[in-house]
């Protein structure tokens, strides 16, 4: 049948998979997880903002958004960068290789 | 001309093998530069623990290595970072850069080494003898290392 799908699948189908590194994921408890926010979350801000919530594992791990860096589908993003279905956003303190 | 090759492994590297095997066969090569980072025994460090992201590391590592290769004459370019448990003295990072003259290859390998640090999603935790164990935090410095090479705008 053709047209939108009915408002009742998005929550279905808006589905992201996060990936935590480091401290970050020390904090979280697990290295990754499926979720699936709702509309209001637009962007790596908003994402940051309702991950906090989830848990207080969650909450102690973005409790300074200063210290947390993102990348979406494998690159590094900025918080006002979009997020849509689908997309693999990892959370990560910043990078210290070399 | 081969391009860059970029690798991640838990492996140790021989600088000696890969530098004979970036240069084999080749004559072109006027200046080979090489950078070694090892694991440096601060404060009682018992072991560096590298952790990464398996498939942003390899692209963020090719995309810096393609950045050099197109700012500098590069002949050749080796990049190779370890990941895994480290203990003080073993070799960490290895940059190789080759070109016909040695400007190019000494600057492209001092750029590769500084964007890497802050540039590609590796993370160092350090573990001491006493079993207290500690993520290393990011360095101004470093920071301030990398925005040397930014581009005028």
């Amino acid at each position: 049948m053709a047209g939108p799908a009915p408002a009742s699948c998005r929550t279905e189908a808006w589905r992201l998979r996060i990936l935590y590194f480091a401290w970050v994921r020390q904090r979280v408890g697990v290295a990754e997880e499926a979720v699936s926010p709702p509309e209001a979350v637009r962007d790596v801000a908003g994402l940051v903002a309702w991950l906090a919530a989830r848990s207080p594992g969650h909450a102690s791990a973005f409790a300074d958004p200063r210290q947390i860096r993102a990348a979406v589908n494998q690159d590094f993003a900025t918080p006002d960068q979009a997020v849509a279905p689908g997309d693999e956003i990892a959370f990560f303190p910043p990078v210290t290789g070399g | 001309m081969p391009g860059p090759v970029v690798r991640v492994q838990e492996a140790g590297f021989d600088l000696a093998a890969e530098a004979a095997r970036l240069t084999e066969g080749r004559t072109d090569i006027g200046g080979l530069a090489s950078f070694v980072g090892l694991c440096r025994a601060d404060d009682g460090l018992a072991a560096l623990v590298l952790e990464h992201y398996p498939g942003m590391t390899e692209r963020a590592l090719a995309r810096i290595a393609q950045e050099a290769w197109g700012r500098w004459p590069l002949t050749g370019c080796t990049v190779i970072h370890r990941v895994g448990r480290l203990v003080p003295g073993e070799p960490i990072v290895l940059v190789l850069t080759a070109s016909a003259h040695r400007a190019a290859a000494l600057d492209a390998c001092a750029f590769l080494i500084d964007w890497l640090k802050t540039s590609a999603p590796f993370w160092k935790r350090e573990e001491f003898a006493d079993g207290a164990s500690r993520w290393v935090a990011a360095k101004a410095e470093d920071d301030a290392a990398a925005a040397r090479w930014a581009k005028p705008a």
